[in-house]
């Protein structure tokens, strides 16, 4: 039996900082995944996909990953995209850095 | 030290210019990532999880001061500051632009360094013996073949498509330093009876997921064999090496499937077409580059500095005794400098250390630095009475830990802190082993016990030939570590065995604890080290001390 479909967001990396990004529900990418869009419905997930497909050009490894409804927006349900929310445990680099630098 | 001359100098600019092209033509869309990717892998650029990773190949691991000095000039210019030395011996750099990395290949090239083949499924950076030029154990220098290599390699028409990356690696004395055994192809420099040097070959090592150690596929092959005798085994393998599974394309695999002794009857066909082509080209080359490696002129002189701080600096003898090799000149030893400060990433170094470093090799070590497997940095030639100064300055820039060999001196991969391909965190787990080990002051009176630890199955942190090893995986999204106990490095290379279940992220570190006081409690004497105590005793006493639970229920 297939598994129950579980929400998703869609995320890919920058192509010209390489950083993490996260597709909205307004076609636009943001670095934060509290601002990503978070997909319910199976069907609706691919088609969202193949939206965020479009922008091939300017965003690198498009996917969707699993996510989880919190108080400000979406969250991780694995730790690989924890890590890739908040950026590497050994030095306060990546997205950590920036929020640090507000 | 080799420098370039004007053909590797053109061939590198002509590279680098095309990759530079690639790279405007990615950024306005004339290239697709389909398209770009197997590009900027040849020019050793990957996409990591956060960032895009830049990995620069160390050539057998030997640097020039002003090379090194250039490495920190990227750090500060194009990264954060930092480099990390892998255990290949390459330098990564883990967050550049994809518009800058051009630029940063432009300023390698004005030292004679480049990224070319750090990555795809060609024949990689050829590493070698990190004591190379400076062992008192060595045969000859291995570095000229080494460089003999990487010229031959480079580019190399047929070799640029294989099935899967193909590494190689050279040593030149009874002990091996340069984890030979775990490559897929090994050149060890020999003598014969009739006291000819040569080679003898080794294929089929590697870890990763189907751990295996290289077996000998040739004793003796003479010098004037050698780069035709290595097109013919990886000619072979890339013919007959499976492309069909990712994880069967490896040599060691081709070997295992199809047999040594096959192996060996393939190659030597392949050899009797392949030896005519080459025309002696190759020896005038092999000639030409040996001139580059000669020794410097060591200084002669006492010691007696040296001996005066050892008596009286308690600090400067504990560093003297773990941090110094024996080297092949009279008063001279060989530094290693450990860049595994307790709690430290094991392997980085800021741009002011790299700075620090090559500021010593050039006042006090003849201007060369080398890069270990292990993750360190060497000053290969000192005169014995240059190291209170050289402790000195490396102690005012966290450089002077006292730890080669140690339970501190931990190979680590990035793992999932950078790695896309990680299924767990390595680092951390690095550095509180590390702090915990200084906290306990046990360090010392464990003695030479070496931990490796990769996150991921792919094995880039040796884990299976570490004395203990450590493998990072996920277990249903939540980080679990196994334990292997008894991996072996050097020229008696083993594979280590798996202890049992894994443990989680809070649990490895202690573990790793149990494992080491079980040691201290059963060997013989405090001479004993960790692996002569499990190659005695085996497995079960360190069993019973990590599942005691479980031990009862079969009690």
């Amino acid at each position: 039996m297939p598994r129950p479909f579980t929400p998703k967001i869609i995320t890919a990396n920058d192509l010209l900082e390489g950083d993490v990004i996260y597709y909205t529900a307004d076609n636009s990418w943001t670095r934060e995944m509290s601002q990503a869009e978070l997909i319910e419905d199976e069907a609706e997930a691919q088609l969202r996909l193949i939206e965020a497909e479009k922008d091939a050009l300017r965003v690198v490894g498009i996917y969707l990953t699993d996510a989880k409804a919190g108080a400000n927006g979406p969250e991780p349900t694995h730790f690989r995209e924890d890590f890739r929310r908040t950026g590497p445990s050994n030095y306060r680099h990546g997205k950590q850095e920036a929020a640090a630098n507000v | 030290m080799y420098k370039y001359n004007d053909f590797d100098t053109a061939f590198l600019e002509e590279r680098n210019r095309q990759f530079r092209a690639q790279v405007e033509r990615r950024i306005d869309g004339s290239l697709t990532e389909d398209e770009f990717k197997p590009l900027r892998l040849m020019n050793g650029l990957y996409l990591q999880l956060h960032a895009y990773m830049l990995r620069v190949a160390i050539p057998y691991g030997t640097l020039s001061a002003n090379q090194m000095r250039q490495l920190a000039l990227l750090a500060e210019k194009w990264d954060k500051g930092y480099g990390h030395f892998t255990t290949r011996q390459n330098i990564q750099y883990n967050w550049p632009k994809l518009k800058d990395v051009p630029d940063m290949l432009d300023a390698l090239a004005e030292v004679n360094l480049h990224a070319i083949q750090t990555s795809g499924n060609t024949i990689r950076n050829v590493t070698a013996d990190h004591f190379a030029g400076a062992a008192a154990d060595e045969i000859e220098d291995p570095r000229p073949i080494a460089e003999l290599i990487r010229q031959w390699s480079t580019d190399h028409p047929e070799f640029q498509f294989m099935g899967r990356k193909f590494k190689i690696a050279v040593s030149a004395g009874e002990k091996d330093r340069a984890v030979l055994k775990a490559h897929d192809l090994a050149v060890r420099i020999v003598r014969n009876d009739a006291g000819e040097t040569g080679y003898q070959i080794l294929v089929g090592g590697g870890l990763g997921r189907t751990p295996m150690i290289g077996k000998v596929l040739n004793d003796f092959v003479s010098q004037d064999d050698l780069l035709p005798y290595i097109e013919s085994v990886v000619s072979v393998w890339n013919q007959h090496g499976r492309r069909d599974n990712k994880y069967k394309a490896r040599i060691k695999i081709t070997v295992h499937e199809l047999g040594l002794d096959k192996i060996r009857e393939l190659t030597e066909e392949r050899f009797a077409l392949v030896r005519p082509t080459f025309g002696g080209a190759d020896l005038a080359l092999f000639e030409e580059i040996k001139a580059h490696f000669a020794n410097p002129a060591f200084r002669s002189g006492g010691t007696d500095a040296y001996e005066a701080a050892y008596q009286t600096d308690p600090v400067f003898r504990a560093w003297a005794d773990t941090n110094l090799t024996a080297h092949k000149a009279a008063n001279h030893s060989i530094v290693t400098i450990s860049i595994k400060a307790h709690g430290q990433t094991p392997g980085d170094a800021t741009a002011e250390q790299m700075r620090v470093m090559a500021d010593l090799a050039e006042e006090y070590g003849y201007g060369e630095l080398r890069i270990s497997h292990e993750q360190n940095v060497i000053l290969p030639h000192v005169h014995q009475n240059d190291l209170p100064a050289i402790h000195a300055r490396l102690k005012e820039h966290g450089l002077a830990t006292a730890n080669i060999g140690l339970i501190s001196d931990i190979i680590a991969c990035p793992g999932m802190d950078y790695c896309a391909l990680a299924t767990a965190r390595s680092i951390p787990v690095a550095q509180e082993i590390a702090t915990r080990f200084d906290d306990l002051k046990l360090e010392h009176d464990v003695g030479h016990l070496q931990i490796k630890i990769s996150g991921c199955i792919n094995a880039c942190g040796h884990h299976h030939v570490g004395h203990i090893g450590i493998l990072g995986l996920d277990r249903a999204g939540v980080e679990n570590y196994q334990i292997t106990l008894g991996g072996d490095a050097t020229e008696t290379a083993a594979i280590g065995t798996r202890t049992g279940p894994g443990f989680a992220y809070d649990e490895i570190v202690p573990a790793v604890e149990r494992i080491v006081l079980t040691y201290l409690d059963i060997r013989e004497t405090e001479e004993e080290t960790f692996l002569e105590t499990y190659r005695r005793v085996g497995m079960d006493p360190f069993k019973a001390a990590l599942y005691p639970a479980s031990e009862k229920k079969v009690a």
